[in-house]
């Protein structure tokens, strides 16, 4: 098997994060000598994690100017340790971080890149990867010649690593000069915790569609109480929220909807495809575009006024045919 | 202090989300079956930085609005009808492959070597635009090597806003993990954009709009120059549509207190 670098950004604490020890398992699975090359400002305790894992060298690039996410500097660091690795494969968790530099580092390399891998094996001695193409509505496999290949592995594709560890590793620190950057991260724009309505780590992802801005029986709107039913039952569950294209553009379009609910929460072909065990459907016609940002949400239930829906064409496990309103509202009771 | 920009936007065309699509084994690489004749549109990420670079070329007056879109030359010029109609923008075209399953590497080189060639495009007042992910490749990757060629090293991905700044510099708001934006600030161009939805509702079509963007449009695409986005590295050992059909069940006749009930013992379960 050829040679791996696994590249990972430390966090405050020099810690490795979640998507990077799901990295690491992949890495360890594909069977090479395995290089980890970290950047942060503190990087022993994951040096010492690496090094526990079986890691043959442990590269670092370390100072002030690589602890912020920017692309300018997380290039050049990313682009150092491959250099010094000289690894055939190298990979990374697909974070927003490394989304944004390596790209532009497997050019710089003259190399490839895939992202958003889902699988990573050995097949016929070589690499290959498993990925989506076409917002998840076909699942391809494929191996390339050129090297170094780059690939960003998705979270939630792969357990993280977690054995103990144990001792000090040897660090080899890389010296890079940090470049010349117009950018300066001024900070991170974030909802208040009782706001949150997107928890990548919730069981269950709650979806609302724009039926819960639609007329009722009683012939009005009841925003106001859709509103409320739909945060309690966030809250309740610990749920983090979806929604569908055509009510998150109701509130773009700045009509008086949901005001929580933002192109953030938007599941489907052009918004997000979340990893969550379980997923509710709620006031949504289950359509195909939408419906391909559940792809990884393994079981699925609605409830819908229409037996008709998308949902109830093997879409989901279990459609309840209800008013999602009184549903809710009993739901709530009963989780509150 | 106004400045001005040369806003180029890299945008491809994608087939209609509401289609069906279905692989087939193509000569070199998979294909779509049926896709030339599947209606298509704008890719959606991409129109998002269409309509933000023409809000932002409105707001600085001065500043011009290029579409760079590879595609084959027939669907471009279908799709670019109802484009046209949205926002003022002048086309570069290229008459090259639209499929998901090109190399982005190879995209990147073609549409960085149109970029090179628009004429007069002064680079320090360069902002390269895109969609962060196509809805095709979904690799999220062409931009940042479009930048690398053009020499472009301040990059963002997954924008949703920009604001100029009076000093000439501008903030963008990028996504990040866990529903939340970092907010940076980059002191002048050059700086590439790969967008998200950002907060614009999409533009009416506008007939006058429409008239005037044809007149370069149509030149464009006859002027489309022949491009490869090929990978003879790149070799796909299978490509499949997923094979789980669920069998739903489907419950008429449950009181909603019984379906929370249920609904509860489900969220409950390990």
């Amino acid at each position: 098997m050829e040679s791996i670098l696994l590249l990972a950004h430390t966090e405050a604490d020099g810690t490795l994060a979640k998507p990077a020890l799901e990295a690491l398992t992949a890495a360890l699975a594909l069977g090479g000598e395995l290089t980890v090359g970290l950047v942060g400002g503190a990087v022993e305790s994951a040096a010492n994690l690496a090094a526990a894992a079986g890691a043959r060298r442990i590269l670092a690039v370390r100072g002030e100017p690589f602890t912020q996410p920017r692309y300018a500097t997380d290039a050049a660091a990313a682009e150092a340790l491959a250099r010094a690795a000289g690894a055939a494969i190298v990979l990374a968790p697909a974070t927003a971080r490394c989304a944004r530099a390596l790209p532009g580092v497997a050019y710089r390399l003259g190399g490839r890149i895939d992202t958003h891998a889902t699988g990573l094996a050995v097949r016929d001695g070589v690499p290959a990867v498993t990925r989506w193409f076409y917002r998840q509505r076909m699942e391809a496999v494929l191996t390339r010649t050129a090297r170094p290949w780059v690939v960003l592995i998705d979270p939630g594709c792969f357990a993280p690593w977690s054995e103990a560890v144990a001792g000090a590793a040897q660090v080899e620190f890389v010296p890079v000069e940090a470049p010349q950057s117009r950018t300066t991260v001024t900070g991170i724009q974030a909802p208040k915790a009782d706001e949150q309505t997107i928890r990548p780590d919730a069981k269950l992802l709650f979806v609302a569609g724009a039926g819960w801005t639609k007329k009722q029986p009683d012939g009005a709107v009841h925003v106001a109480e859709a509103q409320q039913l739909i945060l309690g039952a966030l809250r309740g569950a610990q749920a983090s929220l979806g929604g569908s294209k055509s009510l998150v553009d109701l509130s773009g379009e700045g009509q008086a909807v949901l005001p929580f609910m933002t192109h953030l929460n938007q599941v489907g072909q052009t918004g997000s495809t979340p990893r969550h065990p379980k997923g509710l459907s709620t006031c949504c016609h289950g359509e195909e575009p939408h419906v391909v940002g559940w792809r990884f949400v393994n079981e699925r239930r609605a409830v819908n006024l229409d037996p008709n829906c998308g949902w109830a064409r093997g879409k989901a496990d279990v459609v309840y045919v209800a008013d999602a309103f009184a549903v809710v509202r009993e739901l709530n009771r009963l989780l509150g | 202090m106004s400045i001005t920009f040369q806003i180029v936007v890299c945008g491809s065309i994608v087939p209609d989300p509401l289609q069906t699509l279905e692989p087939v084994t193509g000569q070199a690489a998979p294909a779509l079956k049926n896709e030339m004749m599947l209606p298509a549109v704008l890719d959606p990420w991409a129109a998002h930085a269409l309509y933000e670079a023409a809000h932002l070329a409105q707001a600085q007056p001065g500043s011009k609005v290029w579409l760079v879109s590879m595609g084959p030359k027939a669907k471009l010029q279908q799709v670019m009808m109802t484009v046209a109609q949205k926002v003022p923008f002048e086309l570069v075209a290229l008459d090259g492959p639209a499929s998901g399953f090109t190399d982005s590497f190879a995209t990147a080189a073609a549409l960085a070597g149109a970029i090179e060639a628009i004429p007069g495009l002064d680079k320090s007042r360069l902002l390269l635009f895109g969609g962060w992910e196509s809805a095709s490749r979904g690799a999220g990757s062409t931009i940042q090597m479009i930048g690398e060629r053009l020499g472009i090293t301040e990059q963002f991905q997954g924008v949703d806003r920009i604001a100029v700044r009076e000093d000439g510099g501008f903030e963008v708001l990028e996504r990040i993990e866990g529903g939340r934006h970092q907010v940076s600030v980059c002191a002048a161009p050059p700086a590439a954009l790969g967008w998200a939805t950002g907060f614009l509702p999409e533009p009416r079509n506008n007939p006058q709009v429409g008239m005037a963007n044809m007149r370069t449009v149509m030149p464009a695409l006859q002027r489309a120059k022949a491009a490869t986005a090929a990978d003879a590295g790149l070799r796909f050992a299978s490509v499949s549509l997923p094979k789980q059909q669920r069998e739903t069940r489907i419950e008429k006749n449950m009181a909603p207190e019984e379906i929370a009930r249920e609904i509860v013992a489900w969220i409950r379960e390990e």
